[in-house]
């Protein structure tokens, strides 16, 4: 009897004991994911402004966040850097990706200096790129040094073309990680069916244009997942490089938020801010997710 | 094979991106070693004409970052007391974590799982707020300890799913052989699956050192002057300093912030891509 009840405690323990392992990672997510969304979620529709307060306003910050220019602004420039950004790396990285499947020699050197820059800071990427950038000591100084005087690129001074100064930073900094994704996805394609249609007479071209490529699906699919999602979330890239200027000309969501809780004492609006962009991120990350987890084998 | 014209253009090409990638290194490196002088007369991307380490000198121990000129040295060693102890609590409760969800599965486990990842995408954004309150409430705002917290909260997610797609693969049988040999959960999680979780673990540690190190936002919230890390202490003394600007004290700067991840990335550079390319959630 006694060793019946012995065996079942230590059955139930072996239930038990993964789940108890599994718990304090479990309760850190809920309460500091989950609970922080709804706690936002909740200050975005009350009359916060140094602290929180909780006095419900309805949709009052989200009225008042659409009718800002400055919100309207950071709303553009995240679309503009967005879309330049993920197109550009990605042409960039199968560009780049597809030059070093030719056989080439110090591919790995050559593939090493390529993603490094994915190593570093983005504060550390802004600080080199806004210097030389600077119409005072960079690009602009040195062709005048050189001899060519009537030389001009001041688009880190300038309202209309600053953001695109931010577009070349985060391409550096990025361009390597999707040429990384697709060289993987390169090598794993099978080399029978390349050498089948070479037989057949396609050129190098068609060949990555039908069969290649169109492989690529997934490389392109966890390529755009990611850059979208680090394209909403950039941050400390702005702060660097423009530190959101000249004027407000670069602001995007995140120094927006920043902006409108910290500094100028409107946290309800600042709140609602975060919403948009958490929704944002989960419009992309919710399918991709659903769709990864989906054909799990149980 | 001869060397082709399109054989010589595609070299030429990949040498001219080698270019593109390393010039700002370059810019960094060279003008962290000339006289302020060299560089505010056009000169950036020549090499020094006088040699000198003292932006160098002047970064580490000298330079006014915020309130004091104590260099950057105590925010380097800020960095790493908040790095050290956040990847090792991160690294463990991520293994546990994968074990857990791939060799003791129950139902629900693969929802659980996908509500731990969803908090690797969340924009941090939406939780500033809180989190300053709640280091307020738990005594730890402004405070090392605070920052290694909250890195701990937000790396579970990364080091659970880095874990859970490297134990997958894992052979299940192993697993059930020798609980029937009477091993617990723990005996089997250190004799079996932790002697072969090295590549992981690595892959895994240098991931989390490199976002955590490299991290700006919860640094600058969530720190006071005592406790910043580097990559906070680096944008103070860029954007803050008044009068002349230290160009080539503030490429030293740079330099400095960017050393460790660097270093990393050289020596373990394989496992640094490994962990870049495990985006893919399946594994």
């Amino acid at each position: 009897m006694a060793a019946h009840h012995a065996l079942s405690t230590k059955a139930r323990l072996r239930v038990l004991l993964p789940r108890i392992v599994l718990s304090p990672s479990l309760a850190l997510v809920a309460i500091f994911v989950y609970g922080f969304i709804f706690f936002t979620t909740y200050l975005s529709f009350s009359d916060s402004k140094m602290l929180p307060s909780y006095g419900w306003v309805g949709f009052e910050n989200y009225k008042t966040l659409f009718s800002l220019r400055m919100w309207d602004i950071a709303v553009t420039n995240l679309a503009i850097f967005g879309i330049l950004y993920i197109v550009i790396c990605s042409v960039l990285g199968l560009f780049l990706a597809i030059l070093l499947d030719q056989h080439i020699r110090a591919e790995g050197f050559i593939r090493t200096v390529y993603l490094y820059p994915m190593a570093l800071s983005f504060i550390v990427t802004g600080v080199a790129w806004k210097w030389f950038l600077d119409p005072g000591i960079g690009l602009e100084a040195v062709m005048h040094d050189w001899g060519w005087t009537s030389f001009q690129f001041r688009w880190i001074k300038d309202r209309d073309m600053a953001i695109y100064t931010i577009v070349i930073a985060a391409v550096w900094q990025t361009s390597g990680f999707v040429m990384a994704t697709f060289l993987a996805g390169l090598r794993g394609i099978d080399g029978e069916m390349l050498k089948a249609a070479r037989v057949d007479g396609a050129g190098t071209f068609a060949v990555y244009r039908r069969i290649v490529i169109p492989q690529l699906r997934p490389a392109f699919l966890s390529a755009f997942v990611v850059l979208a999602h680090m394209a909403i979330k950039s941050y400390d890239l702005v702060v660097a490089l423009t530190n959101g200027g000249p004027g407000t000309a670069t602001a995007v969501p995140s120094t927006f938020m920043y902006s409108y809780t910290f500094t100028r004492n409107q946290m309800g609006i600042g709140a609602a801010s975060a919403e948009i962009m958490l929704l944002t991120i989960a419009a992309v990350i919710i399918p991709y997710l659903w769709s990864e987890l989906r054909e799990d084998p149980r | 094979m001869t060397l082709r014209p399109a054989r010589i253009l595609l070299y030429a090409l990949l040498a001219l991106f080698c270019v593109y990638y390393l010039l700002p290194l370059y810019v960094m490196l060279v003008n962290s070693v000339k006289p302020l002088s060299e560089i505010t007369s056009g000169g950036m991307m020549n090499l020094p004409q006088a040699w000198t380490l003292a932006p160098w000198k002047n970064a580490w121990s000298e330079a006014q970052v915020g309130v004091a000129a104590t260099g950057l040295k105590p925010y380097f060693l800020n960095s790493f007391a908040m790095v050290i102890p956040a990847v090792t609590i991160a690294t463990v409760l991520g293994a546990l974590n994968g074990y857990v969800l791939t060799k003791w599965r129950f139902r629900g486990d693969t929802i659980l799982f996908g509500l731990m990842l969803f908090g690797c995408f969340i924009p941090f954004q939406i939780v500033l707020i809180p989190m300053a309150r709640s280091l307020g409430f738990l005594n730890l705002s402004g405070t090392v300890g605070g920052l290694v917290f909250v890195h701990v909260v937000y790396g579970i997610s990364f080091s659970t799913l880095y874990f859970r797609n490297y134990y997958a693969a894992f052979p299940t049988e192993l697993v059930r052989a020798a609980e029937i040999d009477g091993a617990g959960f723990f005996t089997i999680f250190w004799r079996i699956l932790l002697p072969n979780s090295g590549p992981i673990a690595v892959v895994c540690v240098i991931w989390l050192f490199t976002n955590i190190w490299n991290d700006f936002l919860f640094g600058a919230s969530f720190s006071d002057f005592s406790s910043q890390p580097m990559t906070v202490a680096l944008n103070n003394l860029v954007q803050s300093s008044t009068g002349e600007k230290e160009y080539n004290v503030h490429f030293a700067g740079a330099i400095m912030a960017a050393l460790p991840t660097l270093f990393v990335y050289i020596v373990a550079g394989r496992f640094f891509v490994r962990g870049l390319m495990s985006g893919s959630v399946k594994g």
